[in-house]
């Protein structure tokens, strides 16, 4: 258990920068996600962690003490492979136990330990085997059960979870989790899915091409997204953007589509007439008799709601979620956009006050 | 995966399996089957005849103490040219496998030995030994070192040892850069980050994984030292000094093309045969089940 400090960490491959200066606080026990799409150096920054990689300059510390020069090896942490990366010569058992033995632990210790984390991750049937003749999951339970045998300061995982069907996944997210809470390991955990994010983090970064475009709760990130890119990315369907100028003195918009709507929560700064991108979830629109008239180009019905693509007048398109079954395609729905769940962003797509 | 193509009729699949038929029919069983025929039979001084003598030329050849000795000398030439080219060139391509810079540079040049004929081989590296015109060999002298593998049967065994093992290097070198790169880099970086330094994980991980490869390798590597050195051999060394580095396959040569026992030369081939038979039915029922994971 330990405690995680990244200061101005950059990484560069050649002439490509891939990190541009990360910085981060994680607390002992902490679990934090870091989220962004392919290629935002979200991997990188894990590695960099672990020690396979080498900063081009920054430090890592763990638990205070400096580690950026040191191996993967001395740096005691855990880490949880995409494709699991069990040695496939080796049984279950002495996948487990590899680590221990490096470290010289006494036969009847490393057995117990072993053991103890089988049956935690319910393995204890496969001691015996060899990878290949364990399914995705098992292999998923090995990877986590050498992590957890180690004892480490630090658990890291690099998208352990995207080679699972989408079953196993949801089971797995939360068995990672629930481990995870029980063995108060802090942890370093990389991917790609805004689910798994939002529900295995107690704070997420939000990686967008090389920085931290965000770090917060789940649910501030969801609620008071730093940017357009994180309001985009964070949330399902994504988040509407409608181009709008600030009106009447700094506490209210004017939207493109034709309307001015009052901010429910105070001013922002800046001249009448100054560019702004109100952002909106889809979620957060509902049907109301005097709302704008959107046509609907698509309907996507889920079940229990129902998700419809249109434009506005003006030409924006607009997604909304709506809890009932309306709407053909080209028939014009009234629709209420609540001042009280704007997010506002000025024109380079800062989030501005409230 | 592979995939299973199924042919309607027998017209085609035999078709395409002939040309290998036809060549493993000439020169692997008709041959063979000479061997073994001939074998049982006995020849007069002048070639006029031939009877059926049996076991008997079996028996003359196994009570041949140069029989023997040349056995011996087997032995020691085909482990240690195995050992030797295995050796060099897991390490070579341990080591082109960590280069990136310049790695198929390498690789090519390590490569170009395969393509150099045993023979050729052999005169180079004669012109390298040569006690009397070889840059080495002269060096040696130089030194204060009696080297004359001419004279001395230990030198001249070390120097078919070098020269045989030099050629297979190559080959082995390919097959085992083709394993190492089959290992997943995440296996590594799994190992080292459970603390293994890279010593041990070479011991521990990459070794074991190469294990199916190597014990590929050291069949072919056997029974190339057994059958295909004769011509390194022949052009460095004729078998001598006296019998030293005369083995098994070059007495099967010496007893038959130069000294016209054909029952005999048969039955030496009708030996080797079976040693190399057995040892590899051996290696693969034994070895095999063990080395792959």
């Amino acid at each position: 258990m330990a405690t995680l400090t990244l200061s101005a960490v950059r990484k560069q491959f050649g002439s490509t920068q891939v990190l541009h200066g990360i910085d981060l606080e994680v607390a002992d026990g902490e679990m934090i996600v870091v989220v962004g799409a392919s290629g935002c150096g979200k991997s990188t920054l894990l590695r960099i962690v672990a020690g396979l990689e080498t900063p081009s300059s920054g430090i890592v510390r763990i638990d205070g003490r400096d580690v950026t020069a040191l191996e993967p090896a001395d740096r005691d942490i855990a880490m949880v492979f995409q494709n699991y990366a069990l040695y496939p010569h080796m049984s279950v058992f002495e996948n487990m136990a590899y680590g221990l033995k490096i470290r010289g632990m006494p036969m009847a210790e490393i057995k117990r330990r072993v053991a103890e984390a089988a049956e935690m991750l319910e393995i204890g049937p496969l001691l015996e085997r060899k990878p290949r003749q364990l399914s995705g999951g098992q292999r998923q339970r090995v990877a986590m059960g050498r992590a957890v045998v180690r004892e480490p300061k630090l658990f890291l995982f690099d998208e352990p979870l995207s080679n699972l069907d989408a079953k196993l996944r949801v089971q797995m997210r939360a068995e990672i989790r629930r481990l995870q809470m029980r063995l108060g390991v802090t942890s370093l955990f990389v991917t790609h899915d805004q689910v798994e994010a939002m529900t295995l983090g107690d704070r997420l970064v939000v990686m967008h091409a090389g920085r931290a475009a965000q770090v917060a709760s789940p649910m501030e990130v969801w609620g008071r997204p730093a940017d357009t890119y994180v309001a985009g990315f964070i949330g399902s369907p994504a988040m509407n953007f409608l181009n709008a100028t600030l009106a009447a003195g700094g506490t209210a918009a004017t939207l493109k589509a034709g309307p001015t709507i009052a901010f429910a929560d105070g001013p922002r700064a800046g001249a009448d007439g100054t560019a702004l991108t109100i952002g909106i979830r889809p979620e957060h629109v509902a049907v109301s008799p005097d709302g704008l008239p959107l046509t609907v180009d698509l309907v996507e019905p889920l079940g229990s709601e129902t998700v419809i693509h249109g434009h506005l007048p003006g030409g924006e398109g607009l997604v909304a979620r709506l809890p009932l079954a309306a709407g053909d395609i080209g028939a014009v729905l009234p629709l209420a956009l609540p001042a009280a769940a704007f997010h506002v962003f000025d024109a380079a797509g800062v989030r501005l006050g409230g | 995966m592979r995939k299973k193509v199924i042919f309607k009729g027998i017209a085609l699949p035999w078709l395409l399996l002939l040309p290998q038929l036809v060549i493993t029919g000439v020169f692997f069983f008709w041959p063979a089957g000479q061997a073994i025929y001939g074998s049982f039979l006995r020849e007069d001084a002048f070639g006029l005849s031939r009877d059926f003598v049996g076991l008997e030329n079996f028996r003359d050849v196994l009570a041949d103490p140069n029989y023997l000795a040349a056995g011996w000398n087997t032995v020691v030439f085909s482990s240690s040219v195995a050992i030797g080219a295995l050796g060099v060139a897991l390490f070579l391509a341990v080591q082109a496998d960590k280069a990136i810079r310049g790695a198929d540079a390498y690789k090519t040049l390590l490569i170009w030995p395969y393509a150099v004929a045993p023979a050729v081989a052999a005169v180079l590296w004669l012109f390298m030994f040569h006690p009397q015109i070889g840059l080495f060999g002269r060096a040696l002298n130089g030194i204060g070192i009696r080297w004359d593998y001419q004279v001395n049967g230990n030198q001249a065994m070390l120097l078919v040892i070098l020269a045989a093992a030099w050629k297979q290097v190559s080959y082995n070198f390919i097959f085992f850069l083709a394993g190492l790169q089959s290992i997943p880099r995440a296996v590594l970086e799994a190992a080292a980050i459970d603390g293994a330094r890279p010593f041990r994980r070479f011991w521990t991980i990459i070794f074991p994984l190469l294990a199916p490869t190597s014990f590929f390798l050291l069949v072919v590597n056997i029974v190339y030292a057994f059958f295909d050195t004769f011509g390194t051999i022949h052009a460095l060394t004729k078998g001598g000094p006296g019998q030293a580095t005369s083995t098994l396959i070059y007495k099967v040569y010496v007893d038959g093309v130069q000294n016209l026992n054909f029952g005999a030369s048969a039955a030496q081939s009708v030996i080797l045969m079976a040693i190399v038979i057995g040892l590899t039915a051996v290696q693969f029922r034994f070895v095999e089940r063990k080395v792959h994971y």
